[in-house]
């Protein structure tokens, strides 16, 4: 009976049920959403909000099971936290120890952990690992999808983190971050982190040891426009079929590096100089290494951080750098003054790519021609702080 | 003792605004509100044992300013979210 029942059940499925399209994970200072698409990526379901009230820094989906999902939450009053579902976000369980820095002794430095910025699933070979970059940054693993979180001690204590960080008071407006943790997908052991400030940092021993890798990236705002480290990275991707090629949009422009070469070379130079090379995410094309898209903010005179001219574009490269193409179309034409977070733009696996992006305005836009044409899927959001894929 | 819980915490104490828990000083309090609670404790107090900062805890009608305030059987204890935020 139980397989008459299934086999009945799978025959239903099949006539009755379309594939699903891609899902978009919103964070926002309010709460957590989700954007459904449909097989055709044509109509898109809203639901939520989850944790109302709280701030949604980073809302991930874990590729490697499918269906667990892990959100960075904190609220103006409590302290930060981690929340876990594995069913579409019907039921969320906290973390029952979130990351946290130890207590330190008298006399030293009190670190304390504001929030949870960052969350990245493991190596495919680590089924249940996760690391997490807070501000100020820290880096923690869980290996229990998320439920208990350790310190990675080679970073965190290491003699000159206040040196590479410049301590809780040195980064962005809204405190330090560490982001961008990638994960070598050869080697789970090698791994990248971007630190604003600090730099992007490499280690090949899974955390033990850490390195600076910020030679040919510029500093502008320190004394030294070249420095070891103390630089801010905004976002660092990875490609996963071609791990040995970095990206960074930086404070200070748009970077590749080839990592055996081991120095960034500024490909945001070829960017029109009327909308410059500073921006905050930094998406790549899921199958070819050599196209990414950017969304440039305006970072001249107090740094605006808004789209330059109040003209909205994303634009892209199809060969590495070399030269770029402005996509705005379907976008506002004017005095839209849109701001978009290093974590709120995103694509998806398809074929052609989806590019999604969310504004500080609570608007999600999507293309789902790889840029040519945007269209908006959701308005009067909260304001977004993170859009992250998932494939259901 | 009779402990005073804000509406932000009440998903820990089952929407219960206030609730029982015993201690000599406050951190022995907030220590065992956190066994009948779990996770609640880390919300109000960081990792450096240090009251949050949009957090008050009150006494009877008095603030205190840490962990280490003593308690009486006969005392009332508020937890109170600070005015802040938008």
């Amino acid at each position: 009976m139980p397989k008459s029942r299934a086999s009945g059940t799978r025959k239903r499925r099949t006539a009755g049920t379309r594939r699903a399209g891609p899902s978009l994970l919103v964070g926002t200072r309010k709460g957590a959403f989700i954007l459904r698409g449909d097989a055709g990526r044509r109509a898109w379901r809203l639901s939520g909000p989850h944790l109302l009230g709280n701030i949604v820094h980073h809302f991930v989906a874990d590729g490697r099971d499918g269906r667990t999902m892990l959100i960075a939450a904190r609220t103006g009053h409590l302290g930060p936290t981690v929340y876990r579902s594995t069913d579409g976000c019907k039921t969320l369980v906290e973390a029952r120890r979130p990351p946290a820095f130890p207590k330190a002794p008298d006399g030293e430095l009190k670190r304390e952990v504001d929030h949870v910025f960052w969350l990245t699933p493991g190596h495919a070979s680590e089924p249940g690992v996760w690391y997490a970059g807070t501000s100020p940054q820290g880096l923690f693993r869980s290996e229990d999808g998320g439920l208990t979180w350790d310190g990675v001690c080679g970073f965190n204590d290491h003699p000159s983190w206040m040196e590479w960080t410049g301590g809780p008071q040195n980064g962005t407006p809204d405190g330090p971050k560490m982001h961008s943790i990638l994960i070598d997908p050869r080697d789970a052991r090698h791994m990248y982190i971007g630190m604003s400030s600090g730099g992007v940092f490499e280690t090949r021993d899974q955390g033990r040891s850490w390195r600076p890798l910020n030679q040919g990236c510029r500093a502008d705002f320190l004394p030294d426009p070249y420095p070891e480290y103390g630089h801010d990275p905004h976002c660092v991707r990875l490609h996963p079929l071609h791990p040995d090629r970095l990206y960074q949009q930086n404070h200070c422009g748009i970077y590749r590096m080839e990592r055996a070469e081991g120095r960034w070379v500024r490909i945001g130079e070829a960017m029109p100089k009327k909308v410059g090379d500073i921006g905050f995410p930094l998406v790549l094309h899921p199958r070819d290494p050599d196209t990414l898209w950017v969304f440039p903010m305006d970072g001249t005179t107090v740094w605006p951080r808004v789209s330059p001219d109040g003209r909205p574009a994303a634009y892209v490269t199809r060969n590495a750098g070399k030269s770029w193409q402005r996509l705005d179309r379907g976008l506002p034409r004017k005095q839209a003054w849109w701001t978009v977070k290093r974590q709120a733009m995103c694509a998806d696996t398809q074929d052609p790519v989806g590019i999604y992006l969310g504004t500080t305005s609570g608007e999600v836009w999507g293309s789902v021609d790889e840029g040519k044409r945007f269209t908006c899927l959701a308005r009067h959001l909260p304001e977004i702080y993170a859009l992250e894929s998932a494939e259901t | 003792m009779k402990v005073y819980i804000p509406g932000a915490l009440h998903s820990y104490t089952r929407e219960a605004s206030s609730v029982d828990a015993a201690g000599a000083s406050v951190g022995e309090l907030l220590d065992d509100l956190d066994r009948r609670y779990p996770g609640i404790r880390f919300r109000i107090i960081n990792e450096q044992d240090e009251i949050r900062r949009h957090i008050r805890i009150f006494v009877n009608s008095d603030q205190v300013a840490g962990l280490s305030a003593p308690l009486h059987r006969e005392d009332e204890i508020m937890i109170v979210c600070a005015l802040s935020g938008g």
